[in-house]
């Protein structure tokens, strides 16, 4: 007994954590494991194992122009939160300006805000306007929520970036586009790629801001949320299983990488 | 154009113009960015101000107001959702709570016993974050189904007779906590994690070696040590708790007698078309967030805020 008393309070917490990780993971598994349910209309009963709601995802009402609306507005609003926010961050490490607290605290505050507080706020600004709600307006919020993400983001790479290698580049006659075009791009393209990244992710997955601002357009999560009254079909969940292994494999390869970098650098040095 | 190349040869000599271009440079990168929230962040707010003291037109339709100064908008609807208000945030700081308790043993182990194990440690990192990559309200929805009468875990508790004939899961205050919680358990790890990755364990041997217990030199030592994330974890995980309604609706894991003050804006902004009740509501919410949010630009200085 003591020595099983012993043992347990050695391993304790790993067994606390694998099945933490087990309870983290309940939901998502429940969730692939229902996109291959053979179910007719609801997607709630275990009906038998089928492939049909993978070969033919688009057979269900609107799932698929869903998914296709979701991407379009992610990736436009991923390119210009990116590209706004990156501006901003360069900015706010490499220059003295005034205001640069007001600039701080006005980047911080969306990310502190209650994301019904931002959509009821836009809403009722497109409403006073008399702007028609669909595709533009969803593209409009999802970028202001996206900005600040990509701030912070990007400021860590550009504040990490040894100014010595600009340097070089200007001694050795670079013009001021070509040290950026060819030193300062590139060294802060990790950054980059990841606050683009996240931004997809956020924009994607965005409930909330996007039902107050979306009028009749609907988006993956809008439609589910629809479809959650009646009964989801199992297409949506073959989308949702999709992208979640998509965005996992793509995880593991950079962590990956990064680690095999590590590595090479280690053997350099 | 010639003038462009002819002046760039001659300002490059005086230190003064060289400055003054610098700041034209940071000007042209931050307006962009800077407008664009005015835009669509700070004018909608202002817009919630002016919404929510409007008035119906008289003899108007559903859903037409004009501009007003009716105070009462706001006492009307601290009056009228008094009781979804004060559920919101009993909901969420339980929440943070439970985030907090479930999160720090699993941020401990992944920052501290793995970190001899750096593979180890990235698989868990990766593990933790992994909610975020299906769709959060799938996710929502599959406790729902797990939850149900059906589902084992009811049986289960309807087998041991810890849950009465005729008791649900879903629907109650419970499965809305438990639901805010699951969703924001990341939020609360990876931040406590941050800060115990860096956690120099000389310090917590220190506390060893001056006689104190490994339960004080816990509270004294390590948690001190952890406040930071701490601090950051539960304003990520209270605030959007504060103002979420998927978890508390009742297509996902809320009942009749769990709706927080996210569902009743929804329903007044989208559904009755009463603006000035959603706008008073979303503004009582921003200023109840704003004050544990000032304490923490306050403490943290705006230069850390980033």
């Amino acid at each position: 007994m003591t020595a099983f008393s012993r043992w347990f309070g050695r391993y304790a917490l790993w067994i606390y954590s694998v099945l933490a990780f087990v309870f983290l993971l309940v939901p998502i598994a429940y969730t692939i494991v229902y996109s291959f349910n053979d179910s007719r209309r609801s997607n709630i009963v275990w009906r038998g194992f089928t492939l049909d709601n993978w070969t033919q995802v688009c057979n269900s009402q609107g799932v698929c122009e869903a998914f296709a609306n979701s991407l379009v507005v992610g990736i436009a609003a991923t390119v210009l939160a990116t590209a706004l926010g990156t501006m901003i961050a360069v900015a706010l490490v490499r220059f003295r300006f005034p205001f640069r607290n007001s600039t701080t605290l006005l980047l911080f505050l969306p990310m502190a805000t209650p994301e019904v507080v931002l959509g009821a706020g836009l809403a009722a600004e497109f409403l006073t306007a008399g702007v028609q709600k669909g595709i533009v307006t969803v593209i409009l919020a999802h970028t202001m929520f996206c900005i600040s993400f990509v701030v912070v983001t990007v400021r860590a790479r550009v504040a990490s970036l040894d100014p010595a290698l600009e340097e070089a580049g200007r001694d050795l006659y670079g013009s001021p586009a070509q040290v950026f075009a060819r030193i300062t791009f590139p060294l802060l393209l990790p950054g980059i790629v990841a606050a683009a990244l996240l931004s997809f992710a956020l924009s994607f997955d965005d409930f909330i801001i996007t039902n107050f601002n979306s009028g009749s357009f609907v988006t993956f999560p809008k439609y589910v949320y629809t479809a959650a009254a009646r009964g989801i079909p199992a297409e949506a969940n073959v989308i949702a299983s999709a992208v979640f292994v998509i965005a996992i494999v793509f995880v593991v390869v950079s962590q990956l990488s990064a680690a095999a970098r590590r590595k090479r650098l280690a053997r350099l040095s | 154009m010639a003038f462009g190349a002819f002046g760039a040869t001659v300002t490059a000599t005086p230190a003064e113009p060289a400055i003054r271009r610098r700041s034209r440079v940071a000007l042209f990168l931050l307006l962009p960015g800077i407008l664009y929230l005015a835009l669509f962040f700070l004018a909608p707010l202002l817009s919630l101000v002016i919404t929510s003291f409007q008035a119906p037109v008289e003899f108007g339709d559903i859903g037409q107001y004009q501009t007003a100064f009716r105070w009462e908008n706001y006492t009307t609807v601290i009056g009228t959702y008094a009781p979804h208000i004060l559920r919101s945030f009993a909901f969420a700081a339980t929440a943070t709570v439970a985030a907090l308790l479930f999160g720090f043993p699993l941020a401990y182990f992944i920052g501290v016993t793995l970190r001899r194990f750096p593979l180890l440690q990235a698989l868990a990192l990766t593990l933790v974050i992994a909610p975020f990559f299906i769709s959060f309200l799938l996710r929502t929805l599959a406790w729902k189904q797990l939850l149900s009468d059906e589902g084992w875990f009811v049986s289960a508790l309807h087998g041991l007779q810890l849950l009465p004939p005729g008791e649900h899961v879903t629907g109650t205050a419970f499965s809305v906590v438990f639901g805010l919680t699951y969703n924001f358990i990341p939020f609360m790890t990876l931040p406590i994690y941050t800060s115990l990755e860096r956690l120099d364990l000389r310090y917590v041997e220190a506390g060893g070696d001056l006689y104190a217990t490994p339960v004080s030199t816990f509270f004294r030592v390590t948690v001190p040590l952890a406040a930071p994330g701490i601090v950051s974890g539960a304003l990520l995980t209270f605030i959007p708790a504060a103002g979420d309604y998927i978890n508390a609706s009742r297509d996902f894991l809320g009942g009749t007698e769990t709706a927080m003050i996210g569902n009743v804006i929804e329903a007044n902004f989208l559904v009755l078309q009463n603006y000035p009740a959603a706008a008073a509501l979303s503004l009582v919410l921003m200023v109840a967030v704003l004050v544990p949010v000032s304490v923490y630009v306050l403490r943290s200085g705006t230069d850390d805020l980033l």
